[in-house]
Order: structure tokens, then C-alpha cells, then sequence
């Protein structure tokens, strides 16, 4: 795959991240019974961040939880070999919460579904909302996102590469062709 | 330690004597993220919906078999339990005419306990349903073996180094054959000990130290795996009495006492109280992990399931 063009620097992630952490609060108007989810394994980082941006910007601490879906993907017995499973880790019940539900690219609509079903699992939520870094296109399910750090139009043959820090080595978005 | 591998090779877990490291610790770490589930308060993922177990239960058991059940309705596997008794076994049906009769019901995977050493592989050659061995004679029991490693790493933080003594019918044991296996492979030290005439010969060949009174084996050890003495061989004992084992074998608070004070004790169950265990012994909450091994068996037989139950590798 080579490398079509770069969408986001270092820089330019971290002015999204931080400007998605504001829209959040005012969304919310502050952070009263908010829990930011982050879905493995990027939304991990960037829910991460977001949270750091609001702690500082609001000088309260925010609630902050891990959601791993892979049980609940509806290509499990289709895929080779068996995606890893790692555990969820919600910091307290969500029933009557507003789960922020964070990840890195909005694509298929089809990751945000299994989430929704594995959140439900753990309580009702009095609303989910979805923030993601990338919103890319091409749904394939009724699903929006509430908060958006970039949006891109996007062909079918393409990838996004979203690179973390925490992850990756380096805060990068890519789009690469196939 | 992390698996660098991500899938299992074979469709079946036969015993831990095929499986690689690697694939002993994906097990694991698969584990990990299964046990989370079961403190859920929905306790039930959708991983495995749609697929039909089959339980093909060929001699008694009953915790394994509801440790499996459990771990397959976590998974939302249908399931379906087949035991022995009460069926077309006992009218003389052979097992491969059982099994393909069982086939064509199209399961996708079929747990499976039998006394006879091998059953499990000669089912797994003939069928293409995943096959696990719940317990095949004296020769493996997988899960087992798994479930505690699972117990040893969550305790003790690693494998490698650990030193585990392993007390009681070392001859008869699947559970000690597939223990050995695992914990050699992953280069923890086994120290087996128990009455001559429990001890298999050459049992030194399998890579573990022999010793012939619970001291030697109690010295040192990080872990102390009781086994459990089959009284219901009661006249056909390998030793003179059950007194006489208690009393040369049996973990009592005094004996413990000798061993390092950190030393998890453990034990397959069902136990023996009084026999090769005394009650404050097993109930003793620093030192026992019996009931955590009981826990833990749910979430490393679903890491299981779920491994060999997605799409397989060509």
C-alpha cells in the first residue's frame, strides 16, 4: 500500500482531539454524569486524551472506561484467525450515565454497532453519544457520530492509517490506496 | 510473556502435548479477557451464537461438564448434552457409529470425555466438528492443565522459573500428565512425589524431578498441586489405607507450615478431605486457590471454545 496523502500531522491531531473534548462538554454542558468509553484499540489513546483535555479545561476529573468488542462483531465466524480478546473495563455502572462512546475511524457504522450491544450488556445508559477522530464515510448501518475531528471523503479502495503515539510511536493520519 | 501467535493450529485440543508455547499462552492471555465477562452483570457474549456443542460425555463427570456448559451458554453456543448412560452406547453401539450419527445432527464442536486413552483423536480424524478432550483415560485433560497455569500466572505473575510440586496417584493422573506437559513447556520446574506404587516408571523422562516423601516436595515449592485419591478403588488401594495415606501424604497445617509461606496450595477436585487434604488446609483463604481454580475453568474452557470455534486457518 502506498502512502496517497497525509490528513493529519502531530499537531493538527491534537488541536482535533482538544477541539472534540470542548464540543463534548458543551454538548453536555460540563461533564456531570459523563463517561468517556474508549473502543479497543485506538479509541483507547484518543478517548484517553480527550480526557485529559477536559480534566484540564473543566478542572474536574472525568470518568473513563475501556470497551472491547471483538465478541460482539457479526463477521466472528467468518474471519481467520479469531481476533484477540482482551477485557472491558467500565470504571462504574453505567445505568443513567451518558457514555461517550470514543474510536478512531468511522467507516462501515459496523464497530459502533457492536458496541452499542456490548454497552447494553453492562446497563441502560441514559443517552450514547459517539465521538471519533476520522469519519470517513461508506456506512453500511443507520449510525452517526455526534462529535467528529475530521471529516474525509473517502473511495472504497482506500485506507485510513490513523498512527498514535501510545501505539504507534507517532501521532499520524494517513490515507493510503490498496 | 505475550502470544505472538493469534491462532491455534489445530481444529481440536486433543492435549497440551501438541500444543506450542506460543499457543499456550494465546490460551491465556485469551483467558484474561474472559474472565472479565463472567463478572458482568449480563454474563453472556454473543461470540459463539448459532453453533451447536455437543457434550459427549462417555463416563461420569460432573464439574468439568457444568464448567463446559457454563462456558458454552456464555458464549451463546447451543448446547447439548450427551452422556453415556441412558443411550444407544449401552445398547452396543460403537463410538464412531455414535459419533457419526451425532454428526449428522451438524455440530461444530464436541466436548469429550472417555476412558479410553486416544478416543478423543480417533473422533477428530473422522469428523470435522472441532473436538476437545475433556479427560481421555489416564492420558490428557487440556482444560485442566490450563485452568491451572491460568491460576499459577494470576497468582504468582509468571510460569517460567515457578516451582511446582505435584503430590498424590502420579500413575493415574490425565491431570499430571497434561500438567507436566504444559508446565515444562513453559520452563517451570515439576517436582512430582507420592507412594511408589503410584509412580509411574521412568516418569524422569518427562523432564520432572521424583520424590518420595511430601517434605522433599514441600521444600521450596511456590505451588503444591494435591491430587486427588480415587477412594472409590477402596480394596484395590495401591497403599495399605487411607489413614496410613493421610498420614504419610496428606497436606496437614503442621506440613504446610514447613513450606515457604507464600506457596499457593492447589487441587483439581473433587477433594478428599481427610485423605490426601485436611479441611483447614483447603479452606484456608491465604494459601488456598481451590475455588479460584473452579472460576477460572469457565473462562479458559470459553478462551478455548472461542478459539477453535471462529473460521479456521487453511
Amino acid at each position: 500500500m502506498n502512502v496517497k496523502k497525509r490528513l493529519l500531522d502531530a499537531a493538527r491531531m491534537n488541536r482535533a482531539i482538544k477541539r472534540m473534548a470542548i464540543e463534548v462538554v458543551e454538548r453536555n454542558r460540563g461533564t456531570e454524569d459523563v463517561i468517556i468509553v474508549g473502543i479497543r484499540s485506538r479509541g483507547v489513546p484518543i478517548g484517553e486524551r480527550m480526557v485529559k483535555e477536559i480534566e484540564q479545561m473543566e478542572g474536574k476529573s472525568v470518568a473513563f472506561g475501556i470497551l472491547d468488542i471483538t465478541l460482539y462483531r457479526d463477521d466472528l465466524t467468518t474471519i481467520a484467525p479469531q481476533p484477540v480478546v482482551k477485557p472491558t473495563k467500565l470504571p462504574e455502572p453505567i445505568d443513567d450515565k451518558i457514555v461517550v462512546l470514543v474510536d478512531d475511524v468511522l467507516y462501515t457504522g459496523r464497530t459502533v454497532r457492536a458496541a452499542l450491544d456490548a454497552l447494553i450488556d453492562f446497563g441502560r445508559p441514559k443517552a450514547v453519544q459517539l465521538a471519533v477522530l476520522i469519519d470517513r464515510g461508506h456506512r453500511e448501518l443507520p449510525i452517526h457520530a455526534d462529535v467528529i475531528g475530521k471529516t474525509v471523503p473517502t473511495d472504497a479502495n482506500e485506507v485510513i492509517k490513523v498512527k498514535l503515539e501510545e501505539t504507534d510511536g507517532e501521532d499520524e493520519v494517513l490515507i493510503m490506496e490498496k | 510473556m505475550r502470544a505472538q501467535t493469534s491462532a491455534l493450529k489445530s481444529k481440536d485440543l486433543l492435549g497440551i502435548e501438541g500444543l506450542t508455547p506460543d499457543e499456550i499462552v494465546l490460551i491465556l492471555d485469551t483467558a484474561e479477557g474472559f474472565k472479565e465477562v463472567s463478572e458482568r452483570p449480563v454474563k453472556k457474549v454473543p461470540a459463539l451464537r448459532g453453533q451447536l456443542i455437543i457434550n459427549l460425555f462417555m463416563e461420569p463427570s460432573t464439574r468439568t461438564r457444568v464448567s463446559f456448559e457454563i462456558a458454552e451458554k456464555r458464549l451463546s453456543a447451543d448446547t447439548l448434552n450427551f452422556a453415556a448412560s441412558g443411550s444407544a452406547v449401552e445398547k452396543g453401539e460403537t463410538l464412531i457409529d455414535t459419533a457419526k450419527n451425532l454428526m449428522a445432527m451438524r455440530p461444530d464442536m464436541i466436548v469429550m470425555r472417555h476412558k479410553h486413552p486416544g478416543a478423543p483423536k480417533m473422533l477428530a480424524d473422522r469428523l470435522p466438528a472441532s473436538i476437545i478432550n475433556a479427560g481421555d483415560g489416564a492420558h490428557e485433560h487440556p482444560t485442566q492443565a490450563l485452568l491451572d497455569a491460568f491460576t499459577i500466572r494470576e497468582r504468582l505473575g509468571r510460569l517460567a522459573g515457578v516451582r511446582v510440586s505435584i503430590i498424590g496417584d502420579i500413575a493415574h493422573s490425565r491431570v499430571v500428565r497434561s500438567n507436566i506437559h504444559l508446565l515444562t513447556k513453559m520452563k517451570a520446574h515439576v517436582t512430582v512425589a507420592g507412594p511408589p506404587t503410584l509412580m509411574p516408571a521412568e516418569v524422569e523422562r518427562m523432564g520432572v524431578r521424583v520424590v518420595h516423601s511430601l517434605d522433599e516436595a514441600l521444600e521450596g515449592a511456590d505451588v503444591i498441586m494435591m491430587l486427588r485419591i480415587q477412594i472409590e478403588r477402596q480394596g484395590k488401594l495401591s497403599f495399605p489405607s487411607l489413614r496410613e495415606y493421610y498420614n504419610t501424604f496428606g497436606l496437614t497445617p503442621e506440613r504446610l507450615r514447613r513450606s515457604k509461606p507464600e506457596a499457593i496450595v492447589m487441587h483439581p477436585g473433587p477433594m478428599n478431605r481427610g485423605v490426601e487434604i485436611a479441611s483447614d488446609v483447603a479452606d484456608n483463604p491465604e494459601r488456598s486457590v481451590i475455588l479460584g481454580q473452579v472460576t477460572n475453568g469457565v473462562a479458559v474452557r470459553m478462551a478455548v471454545l472461542y478459539l477453535l470455534g471462529g473460521a479456521h486457518l487453511e
